[in-house]
């Protein structure tokens, strides 16, 4: 079972949290600084996978994280996920935000928390894996987008806004997220990368 | 990053002043916005509260619509997530989930569910919500509704909204059938009896059309069958089929992910049919198929392809097992440990963990490999390759995987780590103490190196682990330390030796030791210390003494150290030092320690009494408890008949007292009794502390006769003071029954049990780098004693050295031929080369290698820089060779020259292919020696290499150097001398000089070849000798004669046939000579051929001088 998908930024800032157990307040910002202090100190060329924030639960826990160019996005998992399994579940979350952000940066998690949200709900379910499959994800955030666009107005402004901001020629405009998996060929990130 | 997000956000005002419409959701970025432009934590914490004030007033304000208190809940999602709380939204939370449209409702279902948990009582509110959703026609809202009630839903509500959920099952869209899946199975995680009765469903869920249903219900079923595998084994069958149809590629493409099919639905199948199959060899029977064929089919290189892989080899390994598809597995095992990929190395270390009780061999395969990963970069690596090796100690690698750890220990920071390891290594070191035992035999030597080890390795683990030790760690080595291993003498040994290196723990200054060290310390100290008889009591006291001023003690530390000082003095009871300490603590603030001082100086007047409270070395015996306390009769009844008032229970006493606090008291105050006595039964004394405690009552509770009083109450003191606390009785009933079970004999049959590497006859001669040497001896001496076809990379024949490790233990000479049978020439050859002197005696002090190896490997880890915090004491034993060089066989170390200040030990290593000589400098004082300088000289026969000859800059005190080098013979001869000197700076320049001998033996090994190679060799060979040598035993074969032979000339065997037989050996580096012996009743006819005559003459005469001797 996941029991919490956390993903912070270089700085050890929260963007995404989604705890699957209960913790308290307190203790789940504990976790997130905990988590950033295992995972940041670490080499990209080590393995993903962590074990023993001592807050989450001990052995049978374990931290599988992927980094991409600004975030981090860890998944705390007990024994019964496989650890390799996960990781790949990593990167479709990824790969699903990339199609549904087109080019999702760090700014779209921090505008659409919500939103992350919901495509998470297609994809995890109370700390179970629902769906792998990437399209079906983007069929049914879709689905419910279209509800959202039939209502017009201002809550379209920020998502028009962020996507203005994107578009500006900015030198350092903070890059998409880079899907940099050895194995995993993304044709749409490459023009911009 | 921040900078950029700044930047673009300081460019965001602009944009959304274009923008024709700013709606109030733009909120949330100029919220963003002003926490990013924020550089300190206050202010942020600042802005947030703001903001929170804010929503507060807009949330309840009445004006506010749905659509804004959308975006607010927003807002405070993301307050909450910055660490906020924001309570005062809950509410309105559930309220924008019922009241909303779908996309305000959306967003109220999200708040809820992160905002609340399960047991939170504002989530009953929500539940008409939700069982209202779910009957709705819309498909979005019953998909909400099932989404949150998968991730939050109270316990008690369950029974209404399961019918609901239920008919979900037969909704017409898969997405509302497989939500409806999962929130069942939420149901079953939480309330598990509540949904028994529809297990008939999850079934039809299984087989549900949509494959997408049907991986949602293996959810459900992995886990139920977790619970209870029997009652599913009938569903083995659907499965199986299921995963073949998945592995046949029979799904929609869709389902594909890099081009491999439906991969975590693979993984979930195979991981379920484990759970069917464990155990069962029926079952297993059916996955077995299915097994194979997932694993031919994953053949393309990507990750998920090895997650695939990775859960097969599980399976394998957990269900009946089946001997090709365990090949398969392994070598599966080999791919991932032999991976450059950082990810699948650990998951191959992981599934050696995970297999190698089954598979010990599989280990050995890859030793390089994991030898390889102890000095992994990746600390997690490194982590995941010392559980590995937990799991294959065994006594005879115990020493050298200890090591391993305690270097990984003194590197790592983080506490989870230290915990766990420092568990572990404790549990090795407590599990591994018979080993002590082995070296009964032979300790002659005062002080087992190994007393050392166990001492020293728990010292490290003490003072690192510090105070986050698991209690259960200093109990048990206190209790193992007091209880002993059965030998009266060996446990006095390791009693002292610990109480030396604690003193010599206590002398360095400024140093500090966590608490549970301190305690352990002085309880030793106060226990073990009169068996340091050089060592005056009073000193002892005095170091104590120190502790308690000088370091940060808590006071159950100081109760402890005070109990240590009180046994001490029971002793030496004239003290000025403790009349000092107790003027000292009998005033100081401490009620506690103020009441043992005072005790301790009643005691004092009290000599006798004292004794027999104290007696020496008696915290193992069992104590009679009066737990009536019938002793203190007479004095009840003497304070009864003066008027006292009779004693009532502590409970009593607080019901009067509350009778008392209600109604208004008009009587006048009778006998106060101390309002909150802490409750102790005296059966219960798990520290001296609580003894205290238990003297305070007493001393509360009586009136008169202060000074008889205080006598009774030390005769109750005393048993638990016996009892030392922790040392509680029934445990330490159990646990003597364990470990007084004979531990000589168990030495010897976990040695029997676990017939170690055969090697192979003859190995291979190759030039292999220094350094991959090294790593091939770490390996060796890891893998020892593993697995029963195991491999040695040495070519070590360990089987024979073990016989006679048994051998040496008995040391009885003239059991040794007991050990030559016929079978084990070979090894024999190998490990027995010899020199002038008989063999009996040669061995016997030699040891085995592997025994003697253990040694090294302590006095290395002890004596080399590793551990300089803790100095070996100042007793030093016969130091032992580095481990690289004790694991071959090699004599014993002996002395070879001495003088005040310096001695010097040597030791010949027979290495396969060379002779090494080992010198070791050790400087005994304890002042360090300067500018030493080694040097030997070469002689016309001997060459030694120039790595013998050292300079060395300083020597500390108690310091051992080590240094060898090859010695190579240009001629062969019988005898040789070498002479070296060693010039050293003490506190005068000194000069000592010494000598060592060698003889042929010492550099002939057998020369592997066959009889063909032989007749070749024979006729190319010029000088040969041949004579007739009397037997001096009659009647013997001539295999048995070769084997008394062999005992002084280290030759091969080639062929023996009838009374005839050929052998072959060689003088190093590579002379060849050949043996060709007949034998006639009792003569033997023996025909020696080389290629010079001077090493015939000599092999014969070695020859005559074995079967002369006999």
């Amino acid at each position: 079972m996941i029991k919490a998908i956390l993903v912070f930024n270089n700085h050890g800032k929260p963007r995404f949290m989604r705890f699957y157990q209960h913790f308290p307040e307190e203790m789940q910002q504990q976790i997130v600084r905990e988590t950033f202090h295992l995972v940041s100190k670490r080499d990209d060329n080590v393995c993903n996978f962590l074990e023993g924030g001592s807050l989450i639960g001990g052995s049978d826990y374990k931290l599988i994280y992927r980094h991409y160019a600004t975030l981090y996005f860890v998944f705390c998992v007990d024994s019964s996920e496989s650890e390799l399994g996960i990781l790949d579940l990593i990167q479709v979350f990824v790969e699903t935000l990339d199609k549904c952000f087109e080019n999702v940066c760090e700014l779209d998690l921090i505008f659409n928390v919500d939103k992350v949200h919901y495509i998470l709900h297609e994809m995890v379910m109370g700390g179970m894996v629902l769906e792998t499959n990437m399209n079906e994800v983007v069929a049914q955030v879709e689905a419910q987008n279209k509800l959202e666009k039939s209502e017009t107005g201002f809550s379209a402004a920020p998502a028009r806004a962020v996507s203005a901001v994107k578009s500006m020629n900015l030198p350092e405009l903070p890059r998409n997220i880079n899907i940099g998996d050895i194995n995993i060929k993304v044709p749409n990130l490459s023009h911009l990368v | 990053m921040s900078e950029i997000v700044e930047r673009t956000l300081s460019a965001l005002p602009g944009l959304l002043l274009q923008d024709p419409a700013p709606g109030p959701s733009s909120k949330l970025g100029s919220l963003i916005r002003s926490i990013t432009a924020l550089t300190s934590r206050q202010e942020e914490e600042k802005l947030i509260q703001q903001e929170l004030a804010n929503l507060k007033i807009a949330v309840s304000s009445p004006n506010t619509t749905l659509r804004q208190m959308k975006e607010c809940m927003v807002r405070l999602i993301y307050c909450e997530m910055l660490g906020y709380e924001a309570s005062f939204g809950y509410i309105h939370a559930i309220k924008l989930a019922q009241q909303g449209n779908l996309l305000e409702k959306r967003v109220g279902y999200l708040a809820v569910s992160l905002f609340l948990h399960e047991n939170h009582e504002l989530l009953l509110l929500l539940v008409n919500t939700v069982l209202k959703d779910l009957q709705s026609t819309n498909l979005v809202e019953v998909c909400m509704a099932l989404t949150t009630v998968s991730q939050i839903f109270p316990r008690e509500m369950i029974p209404a909204a399961l019918p609901l959920i239920e008919d979900k099952l037969q909704h017409s869209k898969e997405i509302v059938r497989r939500k409806a899946v999962l929130a069942l199975y939420k149901f079953y995680l939480i309330a598990p009896t509540q949904v028994q009765h529809i297990h008939e469903k999850f079934r039809k869920a299984l087989c549900d059309r949509d494959v997408g249903v049907m991986a949602a219900s293996l959810h459900i079923y992995l886990q139920v069958i977790k619970d209870n595998p029997s009652v599913y084994k009938d569903l083995t069958g659907s499965f199986v089929t299921i995963l073949k149809q998945v592995v046949g590629g029979k799904l929609p493409v869709d389902f594909n992910y890099h081009s491999v099919p439906a991969p975590w639905l693979q993984i979930q199948l195979l991981r379920i049919l484990r759970l069917l199959g464990k155990d069962d060899p029926g079952t297993s029977q059916l996955i077995y198929d299915v097994l194979d064929e997932s694993l031919r089919r994953a053949e393309i290189n990507h990750n998920i392809t090895y997650a695939i892989l990775f859960e097969c080899v599980q399976t394998i390994y957990t269900i009946h097992p089946k001997s090709d598809l365990f090949e398969k597995a392994a070598k599966c095992i080999g791919k991932f440990v032999l991976s450059p990929k950082i990810n699948l190395k650990y998951l191959g270390l992981k599934a050696l963990t995970y297999v190698i009780q089954q598979d010990p061999s599989l280990a050995l395969q890859h030793q390089m490999t994991i030898i390889e990963c102890l000095d992994h970069p990746d600390p997690i690596i490194k982590r995941e390759t010392l559980e590995l090796l937990y799991r294959i100690t065994n006594e005879q690698n115990v020493t050298v995987i200890v090591e391993k750890m305690l270097e990984y220990l003194k590197q790592s920071k983080d506490e989870y780590t230290v915990v766990a390891l420092v568990g572990k290594i404790a549990d090795l070191a407590e599990k591994y103490p018979f080993y002590i035992m082995n070296n009964i035999l032979r300790a002659n030597l005062l002080y087992s190196p190994n007393n050392q080890w166990f001492v020293e390795t728990m010292n490290v683990v003490f003072s690192i682990g510090g105070d986050v030790v698991h209690p259960d760690i200093p109990n048990n080595f206190l209790r193992l330390l007091a209880e002993g291993f059965g030998d009266e003498r060996e446990d006095g040994q390791l009693r002292l030796y610990a109480v030396q290196s604690y003193l010599a723990l206590l002398e360095m200054e400024n140093v500090h030791y966590p608490q549970r060290f301190l305690q352990v310390i002085s309880w030793v100290l106060g226990e073990y210390s009169y068996l340091a008889k050089q060592i005056p009591i009073e000193s002892v006291i005095s170091k104590l003494h120190n502790v308690l001023l000088q370091n940060p003690v808590t006071s159950e530390t100081s109760a402890w150290i005070m109990a240590a000082i009180t046994k001490l003095v029971a002793i030496t009871p004239h003290s000025s030092l403790v009349d000092q300490l107790i003027q000292e603590f009998s005033t100081c603030l401490d009620t506690g320690m103020r009441q043992q001082a005072c005790e301790l100086k009643a005691l004092r007047e009290e000599r006798p009494l004292m004794q027999r409270l104290f007696p020496l070395n008696s915290c193992c015996e069992d104590l009679m408890v009066d737990a009536s306390l019938s002793f203190m009769d007479g004095f009840v009844a003497e304070a009864l008949s003066n008027g006292a008032a009779p004693y009532k229970p502590h409970h009593q006493r607080q019901e009067e007292k509350l009778s008392r606090e209600k109604a208004l008291n008009l009587e006048p105050y009778g006998l106060c009794f101390s309002p909150s006595l802490p409750s102790i039964s005296l059966a219960d004394g798990h520290s001296p502390s609580a003894v205290s405690a238990l003297s305070e009552i007493s001393g509360n509770s009586g009136e008169t006769g202060q000074k008889e009083e205080n006598r009774l109450k030390m005769e109750g003191v005393k048993k638990l003071w016996g009892k030392e606390g922790y040392l509680l009785k029934k445990e330490s009933k159990v646990s003597k029954g364990e470990c007084v079970s004979p531990p000589l004999e168990s030495g010897i049959s976990m040695g029997e049990e676990e017939e170690p590497a055969v090697t192979p006859a003859e190995p291979k001669v190759e030039l292999i780098s220094e350094e991959e040497r090294e790593k091939k001896q770490l390996a060796s001496t890891l893998f020892v004693g593993l697995g029963s076809n195991a491999i040695s990379l040495m070519g070590r024949p360990s089987q024979t050295t073990q016989k006679f490790k048994r051998k040496t233990k008995f040391g009885k000479k003239e059991s040794a031929q007991l050990l030559y049978s016929p079978g084990e020439q070979n090894d024999l050859a190998l490990t027995l080369p010899n020199g002038a002197s008989s063999v009996a005696s040669r061995l016997l002090p030699s040891q085995s290698a592997e025994e003697k190896s253990e040694d090294g490997k302590v006095s290395s880890l002890f004596a080399n820089t590793d551990l300089e915090t803790f100095p070996s004491s100042t007793i030093l034993s016969v130091p032992s060779l580095i481990p690289a060089l004790a694991q071959h066989s090699h004599s014993a170390v002996t002395e070879l020259a001495r003088c005040g200040t310096l001695t010097l030990y040597s030791s010949k290593v027979w290495k396969d292919d060379c002779l090494l000589l080992a010198l070791l400098i050790v400087n005994p004082t304890s002042s360090a020696i300067k500018n030493i300088y080694l040097q030997m000289e070469d002689t016309e026969i001997l060459k030694v290499s120039e790595s013998l000859c050292c300079q060395l800059s300083l020597l500390e005190a108690n310091g051992v150097h080590q240094c060898w080098g090859s010695v190579h013979p240009v001629h062969p001869c019988k005898k040789e001398l070498i002479s070296g000197c060693v010039t050293y700076l003490a506190e005068v320049p000194s000069q000592l000089e010494f000598s060592v001998h060698f003889v042929l033996s010492d550099f002939i090994r057998p020369l592997m070849i066959s009889t063909e190679e032989f007749g070749k060799m024979w006729s190319a060979l010029s000088h040969d000798v041949k004579e007739s040598v009397q037997i001096s035993i009659p009647h013997l074969s001539l295999s048995e004669v070769f084997m008394t032979v062999q005992k002084t000339l280290n030759f091969h065997v080639v062929e023996v046939i009838g009374d005839e037989g050929i052998g072959a050996c060689q003088l190093m580096p590579s002379v060849p000579s050949l043996l060709h012996c007949h034998l006639q009743e009792d003569m033997l006819l023996v025909w020696i051929r080389s290629s010079s005559s001077t090493l015939s003459n000599c092999l014969l005469h070695l020859c005559q001088k074995a079967l002369q001797e006999h």
